[in-house]
């Protein structure tokens, strides 16, 4: 404020420094902050799961993994049946959309002529815009009848003995609900899969040409073996997606929670559908707790889910002697 | 191609037309399986483009929902609409700045290993699914502040900011060291090289990264039932208040038996659709011609 301390500054720091030195920490620190809030973030997001689950934890236990029902007059809860339809559900479209993808991404990197490649690519990543709620909307409305009216009833009479393929009552049915998630896992899978087929090395390709094998008998020694690791990273990120989708499967899935079934054309639930289902309907303290205990499940799995997509790539990325990303 | 060239000189045998049978086979089923991708997504498109015509009307974006509606009363969701910009433009707001200092603290001053620690942490909370940030934010606020826009905006924003921050990373990683070198080397200090030089080099790539993070947030259903669903039907835009929103709306006459409510659902899928469909694809379009002039310049 005196001359004094305006001289004396001045003489410490011939360079006008001061004031940009403070920027420098100023910056460093507020983006700092902001990245350590983002780890906060995440670990205050684990926190609350956990917390709000504790009641439930407590009540029921491991023994809420295994237990079927969700039945609040009795106030017992039990996640078993949502597990069974979780896993049935995403295994399903994951069986269905990877080959599906692998054709796409085939398609998009060997056979297509090139001024398609552009427009088809960025219509199969479209599909991935399409919001949740739009497609359980069409899955309820549009593909749940005409798969109860026409699919349904003859998978059911060609198929029947086998006991996925049973009679069908309904068009919101587990088999509904394994399509819709075929359709938004597609796109992932593809997309990954595309990118990994560019990144295999044309002289591997034109080596294997060379010696006289077909297309698709380089794509089996070359590109497929090539890129295993990765295809089974975007898996199980495909995997990840279909488990964690809460709207769109409880649209079209009819949520029965009392009881699994193996055949397909019944209702079923899943974790992240009954959590999104009970919004409005959860009352109890115990209630919510255990709505918070399925979320916990969903969140542990999609920590492993994720890590262990790391770790595929990171390996494969390692054996190949290329640096991970 | 030389596949076939080199295997014609051979004389034909029954192994070899096998092989080439295999062959076409597997073409054929890479074909169809990408005609069956773009397919289901024109048969998604023109469903919803078909019943949601219909309706779609100026009283679907002036009028508000009339509950127990005896006889044709005019209807709309208006509320929905007004919701919705209210909590995206709220997420958006806190979302992006946050995003473009983790990233500036991620690619500009963070030694290698927290670079990385926070790389998977932003990995990590991209993979939480949705609906789980909605409990997880129904815990934090819910239950001791009740519904609002501003809990529903948090939700989202937590889904936006690792798609913010990923992306400002990569644009910024593109940004050349030299430029950051002359830039010091003439004594301009860390920060002002940061903010005025670098940063404006990757105005077109944040652009780009929130266009595609709010296309993807402004459809999100799950995180909002726990925190912001509970609305009336009036037009509000006070963010203190839970507000309706066009997902939850959409989610919620989908669940109805009544016809006419389908129809809204359809209309407001339509608008919502076309909305996210446009953002999308602007920016795509943004991206590719700003990598394009990249390209050029080295």
């Amino acid at each position: 404020m005196s001359t004094l301390d305006a001289t004396g500054e001045a003489a410490r720091r011939p360079f006008p420094g001061r004031r940009a030195r403070t920027g420098d920490v100023l910056l460093q620190g507020v983006a700092g902050l902001a990245a350590l809030g983002a780890v906060v973030l995440l670990g205050l997001l684990a926190y609350k799961i956990v917390d709000g689950a504790r009641l439930s934890l407590s009540t029921f236990g491991l023994g809420f993994l295994v237990h079927v029902g969700w039945d609040p007059v009795h106030s017992h809860f039990g996640a078993g049946g949502f597990l069974f339809g979780t896993a049935v559900t995403s295994i399903g479209a994951l069986i269905l959309a990877t080959p599906l993808a692998l054709g796409i991404a085939l398609f998009l990197t060997e056979l297509a002529p090139r001024w398609i490649r552009g427009p088809v690519t960025a219509l199969v990543e479209t599909l991935a815009a399409i919001p949740s709620v739009v497609i359980g909307l069409w899955g309820i409305l549009v593909l749940g009848p005409v798969l109860h009216d026409h699919v349904m009833p003859a998978l059911h009479s060609t198929l029947g003995f086998i006991p996925l393929f049973g009679p069908s009552t309904t068009g919101s049915t587990i088999f509904t609900a394994i399509l819709v998630l075929t359709i938004m896992i597609l796109p992932i899978v593809s997309s990954i899969s595309r990118e990994l087929f560019l990144g295999v090395p044309p002289e591997l390709k034109e080596a294997a040409l060379g010696l006289g094998t077909t297309r698709w008998e380089m794509v089996r020694g070359v590109v497929l073996p090539h890129t295993r690791g990765g295809v089974a990273a975007a898996m199980i990120l495909g995997l990840g997606r279909a488990v964690g989708e809460a709207i769109a499967v409880a649209q079209v899935i009819g949520a029965f929670n009392n009881g699994i079934s193996w055949n397909l054309f019944s209702s079923g639930n899943t974790l992240a559908a009954q959590i999104a289902l009970e919004y409005q309907s959860a009352e109890t303290k115990l209630d919510v707790s255990s709505l918070f205990y399925l979320g916990l499940i969903l969140l542990v799995f999609s920590l492993v889910v994720n890590l262990l997509a790391r770790m595929v790539v990171r390996r494969v990325a390692r054996r190949q002697g290329v640096p991970a990303r | 191609m030389s596949a076939a060239d080199v295997s014609a000189l051979q004389r034909p045998n029954d192994r070899l037309r096998r092989r080439r049978a295999v062959n076409r086979g597997m073409e054929l089923l890479a074909w169809l399986a990408s005609a069956l991708g773009v397919a289901i997504l024109g048969v998604v498109v023109w469903s919803v483009a078909k019943r949601g015509a219909s309706e779609l009307n100026l009283d679907l974006l002036t009028k508000v929902p009339v509950p127990f509606a005896i006889g044709n009363v005019k209807q709309g969701l208006a509320n929905a609409f007004v919701g919705s910009l209210v909590v995206v433009g709220l997420a958006t707001a806190m979302a992006v700045p946050f995003g473009i200092l983790v990233a500036i603290y991620v690619n500009e001053f963070a030694p290698r290993a927290i670079r990385n620690g926070v790389g998977l942490v932003l990995d990590v909370l991209n993979g939480v699914p949705a609906i789980v940030v909605g409990i997880f934010v129904f815990g934090l606020v819910v239950v001791s502040h009740g519904q609002s826009a501003y809990a529903g905006a948090f939700a989202l924003a937590v889904l936006m900011l690792p798609l913010v921050a990923r992306a400002t990373i990569e644009v910024l990683a593109l940004v050349p060291s030299t430029l950051r070198e002359a830039s010091l080397g003439l004594g301009v200090t860390r920060w002002r090289t940061t903010l005025g030089i670098v940063l404006p080099q990757t105005v077109g790539g944040i652009v780009t990264g929130t266009m595609l993070a709010v296309a993807r947030v402004s459809g999100e259903t799950a995180p909002l039932l726990f925190t912001c669903s509970l609305a009336g039907t009036s037009i509000d835009s006070n963010p203190g208040h839970a507000l309706q929103t066009v997902p939850v709306a959409i989610f919620e006459l989908s669940e109805s038996a009544d016809p006419a409510d389908h129809a809204r659902a359809w209309a407001a899928a339509l608008v919502l659709l076309l909305f996210i469909l446009f953002s999308s694809l602007t920016a795509r379009w943004l991206a590719a011609r700003s990598r394009r002039k990249l390209g050029r310049a080295t």
